[in-house]
């Protein structure tokens, strides 16, 4: 690991201010990705601003009846919490299928949203990467592109976003809060993550010294027709080839409302609202989650190694909606995948 | 062109409670938990496998929860409780997981034992595994290169029925 300074930010106007100083200075919750980038010499920061200690671990009630969950609360908490497994269950097993009991300890919530690709040419210094060296190139386009996007891509950069949290909280409308120089603001999660156009090493919306302070599950919770169905090349503890989060309501076999986002095939949780529009109102049938599935994944482009995603993501839709139907949702602990 | 010195942070002085004992130390910002357990107090049982938070090796309990220490920067665990798999026998008895990894013979080159023991402490604090398939899922953290899982599932579940 390089040098670097250390602070500890007493609060966090601290820590946004402490941040202004340093424009190379990063933030520091769990650091399990961070470390890990430094490790390998990809992120290079000159002073890491410990925010760990700030009180942003609450989870409370929203006047709305929603759920306000502080930045810093551990993704284990957050799904072992009993507000979450009983009204948005799907958040709590989107959780569990990512990354390991240890790393769930240490993660933060805002640090799993600021989690970066795992694609393997960004971390490796030695080959191009527009992601790591804007305007270096693009090695996966014509490399070992297996696990990499096959929606949304640009020609600079074909990298999926690696949470499964995130897909679950596209699905469930999440807000995320975030506080900075010129005041608070609060965007839709689906707006947090960027496509990769021509800028590819912009993950995010977030702005130069701004520092997420909670996401906001609405009072929609989905908790008892949903699904959280991940698809990788072990049993546990990999990253989702295709991951899907369904979650319905229904009356009788009708569709009254539907959510549907995509993990592992985009720079950013895949959903659509015009599919989900198109949904409501049909009857809960393979047939009809067949045509949501081809809906959601038009214009899916594959490069010469994952072309398999297009199928595989269409049969895991389809499955993950007919799990939520059945209120049979995927255990991430029993693998067989009903 | 600057003076370097200007730039290498000053050694941080921490203090942590390492299997009992209160310990103070200075540290680097850089140097990771695992670094500070294995260099600095000389407390080796825990392993460097992979130092990338991918094998589980190096899983400690800080604060009672299992973490990888080879991710964890000692001078943001100032003040923690740190347990290490020197820290689990108490007066000269093995910890029941110990003992049942003995019993079953739960490893082969020994080297992922401590961090899957460590590991493994963790998950019957945490109290959310009830059968080999929950074990298996919640122990995937931590790698044996060996292949004693069978043997490790089963070392758990005796310790689980008996705690």
């Amino acid at each position: 690991m390089n040098n670097f300074q250390y602070s500890r930010a007493s609060d966090i106007a601290d820590a946004i201010r402490l941040l202004a100083v340093d424009p190379s200075a990063k933030l520091i919750a769990g650091g399990t990705n961070l470390i890990d980038l430094m490790k390998e010499n990809v992120e290079r920061p000159s002073r890491l601003i410990d925010i760990s200690h700030l009180p942003l671990r609450d989870i409370e009630e929203t006047a709305d009846g929603g759920l306000r969950i502080g930045a810093l609360v551990p993704n284990s908490d957050l799904a072992y919490h009993p507000m979450i497994e009983q009204r948005y269950p799907l958040l709590a097993s989107a959780i569990l299928a990512g990354a390991s009991a240890q790393l769930r300890n240490m993660a933060s919530v805002g640090g799993n949203l600021m989690q970066r690709t795992r694609c393997a040419y960004f971390y490796d210094t030695a080959t191009p990467c527009n992601k790591r060296s804007p305007g270096t190139g693009c090695s996966a386009l014509d490399g070992l592109n297996r696990n990499h996007a096959i929606l949304g891509t640009s020609r600079f950069c074909i990298a999926t976003n690696p949470s499964d949290m995130s897909v679950a909280l596209a699905a469930l409308g999440a807000l995320v809060h975030i506080a900075g120089p010129t005041g608070a603001r609060t965007v839709a999660l689906t707006d947090f993550h960027r496509l990769p156009d021509d800028k590819p090493h912009l993950d995010t919306i977030l702005g130069s010294g701004e520092v997420i302070t909670a996401i906001e599950l609405p009072p929609r919770g989905f908790a008892r027709n949903y699904s959280y169905l991940k698809i990788r090349d072990r049993l546990s503890y990999a990253f989702a080839l295709v991951s899907v989060a369904a979650a319905l309501e229904l009356e009788g076999n009708a569709i009254s409302e539907a959510r549907l986002a995509l993990g592992g095939v985009a720079h950013k949780p895949w959903r659509s609202l015009e599919v989900e529009a198109a949904l409501r109102g049909q009857a809960a049938t393979p047939d009809h989650f067949g045509h949501a599935a081809d809906l959601l994944l038009q214009g899916a482009t594959a490069h010469s190694h994952n072309g398999f995603k297009i199928e595989l993501a269409r049969r895991a839709i389809v499955r993950t909606l007919m799990q939520a139907t059945s209120a049979t949702p995927q255990s991430q602990s029993h693998k067989k995948i009903a | 062109m600057a003076d370097l010195t200007d730039q290498i942070p000053e050694r941080i002085a921490i203090s942590l409670v390492v299997n009992g004992v209160r310990r103070t130390l200075e540290v680097v910002p850089w140097t990771t938990l695992l670094d500070a357990l294995r260099d600095r107090l000389q407390l080796t049982g825990t392993k460097k496998g992979c130092d990338h938070g991918q094998c589980g090796a190096c899983t400690v309990l800080v604060d009672g929860r299992r973490v990888n220490s080879c991710l964890t920067l000692a001078v943001m665990k100032d003040g923690a409780e740190i347990t290490t798999i020197e820290g689990l026998a108490k007066d000269g008895t093995l910890h029941p997981l110990q003992q049942a990894f003995v019993d079953h013979d739960a490893f082969q080159c020994g080297y992922c034992t401590p961090g899957q023991i460590c590991s493994a402490a963790g998950l019957l604090a945490e109290g959310r595994a009830r059968d080999a398939d929950e074990i298996r899922e919640l122990m995937s953290g931590n790698l044996c290169r060996c292949g004693a899982y069978p043997n490790i599932v089963a070392a758990i579940e005796q310790a689980m029925s008996r705690s």
